[in-house]
């Protein structure tokens, strides 16, 4: 249970972690907060030839406002670092609560934003809420870069759009104008464990109580994250009560097909999907009926 | 290329210079090249808390890090804790709950607890859980273990 042999490289700039992914690309394999890659190799269960630790790219640390009311998040700020910047909170308060949900304090401590998105288990929070939020992540080369929205930068289980010699860099998060609200839940077999299903929702409502828009996204019930879309279609330009939210809520667990496995069978995830739904669009009716019309 | 780096770290405040192989964990770094044995594996990935050390006094899991990345750094292991045989009042509640077993698990939880302690004062009964959460105790279950957090955090800390 030891890692395999490995050259390794501990590259102190962008430039420097780029042109090793463009040397090696395939064959690395990119090494930040460890705590989904040093599991993998300490099974063995990856080999890479080499390890490129980004660790000392500092100028990828950092959380700071971006033009536009967003912030940029730089890839390998832990998620602890995230956990306690108040611009977060004040920001984008859904990924605020999502936060708390990642693995355990030990883990958080050391894992990072970007290192959870790269490695897209279909049950994590951050990839789930970038999806909601309609987060933009910007991939690097040794040529240029450029910026996928996060709908398309999650392909499969585990499974991204980043190709071999791309280094995730930032990600970049909208702020949401107008009178939001959210709602995060998950159901797990022990705290902190990865979801065997949750469902991240955001409503947005007029003045009159009316919903301008809706979005319900459910993670850990198939390989990416995944908006709900006629649960949305249902939800959008109506007065939102309990029973446009029941209705909602049963067109999200008709619409998903969960793999079964050890954890929990798919009619199980289908039921649990349907009950987080309408519970997370619940709280979020509840937190955009507060917001005062701006 | 390198297979093996040369770093110092300083642990429990000493500090020491050797040459590492890059692929060595951090938790056997401790182990095997510094003798430190009181940081036990039990899993090597990042599931049972075993391993959990104070990585400039953020508590980590040492399996899930290469000794070379904590080149430069300040580490705390569960031997840092008492100061001349004294026990820290962490230590001390563990001992008067009854908080250990087997004890296999016990390093684990007392530094994930001390910088709980550290930075969460006169925590509640849920936050306590929370934060040993990622700890896994397989002998007695944990109401001692949360008694004894709670019972230090009254006592003044960790």
């Amino acid at each position: 249970m030891k890692p395999s042999k490995f050259q390794y490289f501990a590259p102190a700039s962008l430039g420097e972690a780029t042109a090793l992914l463009h040397e090696h690309g395939v064959d690395a394999k990119v090494l930040a907060g460890g705590q989904s890659l040093m599991p993998l190799l300490n099974m063995r269960l990856v080999r890479p030839q080499v390890v490129i630790d980004v660790n000392r790219v500092s100028e990828l640390q950092y959380v700071s406002p971006a033009p536009g009311g967003g912030f940029a998040v730089g890839a390998i700020t832990r998620q602890r670092e995230l956990e306690r910047s108040h611009l977060v909170r004040e920001t984008a308060p859904l990924l605020a609560a999502a936060l708390p949900f990642i693995g355990h304090l030990p883990t958080r401590n050391r894992g990072t934003v970007g290192g959870s998105m790269v490695h897209a288990d279909p049950a994590a929070e951050l990839p789930a809420v970038s999806v909601a939020l309609g987060a933009k992540f910007v991939l690097a080369r040794t040529h240029g870069q450029r910026m996928v929205p996060a709908a398309d930068f999650f392909l499969d289980y585990l499974t991204t759009a980043l190709e071999p010699d791309e280094l995730l860099t930032e990600v970049r998060w909208p702020a949401l104008e107008g009178r939001w609200g959210w709602g995060i839940q998950e159901v797990c077999r022990r705290e902190g464990d990865f979801a065997l299903a949750g469902a991240a929702a955001l409503l947005k409502l007029d003045d009159d109580d009316r919903c301008l828009d809706a979005r319900v996204t459910m993670f850990g019930v198939g390989g990416v994250p995944v908006r709900m879309e006629r649960a949305e279609q249902a939800l959008a330009g109506n007065k939102i009560d309990s029973a446009t939210i029941a209705d909602a809520a049963r067109l999200v667990s008709e619409d998903l097909t969960p793999q079964s496995d050890v954890h929990a069978s798919s009619q199980y995830r289908k039921e649990v999907a349907g009950v987080l739904a309408r519970r997370t669009l619940r709280e979020a009716l509840a937190r955009a009926q507060e917001t005062a019309f701006p | 290329m390198t297979e093996s780096l040369e770093i110092t770290v300083t642990v429990n405040g000493q500090e020491y210079q050797r040459a590492v192989e890059t692929r060595l964990t951090l938790a056997d770094f401790l182990r095997e090249d510094l003798g430190l044995t009181g940081t036990h594996l039990g899993c090597e990935h990042g599931i049972c808390g075993a391993c959990t050390v104070l990585l400039n006094g953020d508590a980590v899991r040492s399996c899930l890090m290469l000794a070379v990345q904590a080149d430069g750094a300040e580490l705390t292991t569960v031997e840092g804790l008492s100061r001349d045989g004294r026990l820290t009042a962490l230590q001390q509640a563990f001992q008067d709950n009854g908080a250990l077993q087997c004890g296999f698990c016990t390093p684990g939880f007392l530094m994930t607890a001390t910088a709980f302690l550290r930075e969460t004062k006169n925590p509640t009964e849920a936050q306590v859980r929370d934060a040993i959460s990622g700890n896994v105790c397989r002998c007695t279950g944990y109401v001692a273990i949360v008694e004894a957090i709670l019972q230090a955090s009254e006592r003044g800390g960790e």
